[in-house]
């Protein structure tokens, strides 16, 4: 992933110092699977296994909240977003909501 | 003779034609049992190959070495259950105890999310403040539970690149 500012799920960015706090960023995106890839998976479901639709879909998902999260931390003059965390929560059926949240720093 | 044939014949049809939606199931859960197997033998083998690797829960870094750079690392993976084992674990919630079945599953699932996180940052040195998240996702038609969990596994991938600068040597006392 090649992001313009640092992110880490540490308290601090490690070897570098924190000079301003800019509060709680955050990103979110609700996506719901498409009927192709249910249909594949269910084929998948009886035989088990890593339903890689679901997979990707998730991954590709939670890049979208990250990158929301970072235009935020951009907006506010920040360099770095430190100790983020990631929430999974299904919404609805068939839809599944991916957060991620963070402090938003500058560092030096 | 032939009558009785075309009986026996009509009989057993008749038995498998009921049987079917077991068998089927058996068929599928031989199937998924044979892909676990392997599944597992690929998990061990990177488990083996990404052992250099040290992923770890805590969150400071060694403050001796000089941190070159410090990123986020993902790895997630959704697996399901097959659908004998998907029966044997609604048999299982009848009586109580141990679910095998959903054990093995996460225990897949788990491996397979952190070998990801540790094959997408091969030349990090350590992975710190490790976190796993499970949920359930997949749910097929409705269902509650019938569906597969995903995991995610992330931390903060560390580089280290030589000795961190060394501070200015202290001023000696009573000289």
């Amino acid at each position: 992933m090649n992001t313009p500012i640092i992110l880490t799920n540490l308290e601090n960015v490690p070897g570098r110092s924190t000079v301003e706090h800019y509060g709680l960023v955050s990103g979110s995106t609700v996506r719901a699977k498409h009927v192709g890839r249910d249909i594949a998976a269910s084929f998948k479901n009886l035989v088990g296994g890593e339903l890689k639709g679901y997979t990707e879909l998730l991954t590709e998902s939670r890049n979208e909240a990250i990158s929301r999260m970072q235009a935020q931390a951009i907006a506010l003059g920040a360099n770095a977003v430190v100790n983020i965390r990631f929430s999974t929560s299904s919404v609805a059926q068939g839809a599944a909501e991916l957060y991620a949240y963070g402090t938003a720093v500058r560092v030096e | 003779m032939s009558d009785q044939n075309t009986e026996t014949l009509g009989v057993v049809l008749l038995i498998a034609f009921y049987l079917s939606p077991f068998i089927f199931m058996v068929i599928m859960g031989l199937v998924g049992r044979t892909l676990e197997k392997k599944h597992f033998a690929s998990i061990r083998a990177r488990e083996a190959a990404t052992a250099s690797l040290p992923v770890i829960t805590s969150k400071s870094a060694d403050s001796t070495l000089r941190v070159v750079k410090a990123e986020i690392v993902m790895g997630s993976v959704v697996v399901s259950l097959d659908h004998f084992k998907r029966f044997l674990a609604k048999l299982r919630m009848i009586f109580g105890g141990r679910v095998a079945s959903y054990e093995t599953l996460v225990d897949r699932g788990r491996r397979e999310a952190t070998l990801r996180l540790k094959e997408s940052c091969a030349g990090a040195d350590i992975v710190l403040n490790f976190r796993m998240e499970t949920s359930t996702i997949a749910n097929t038609k409705g269902k509650q539970g019938a569906g597969g969990v995903e995991v995610l596994a992330y931390g903060t991938a560390i580089t280290y690149g030589g000795p961190a600068a060394t501070p200015p040597p202290l001023p000696a006392v009573g000289a």
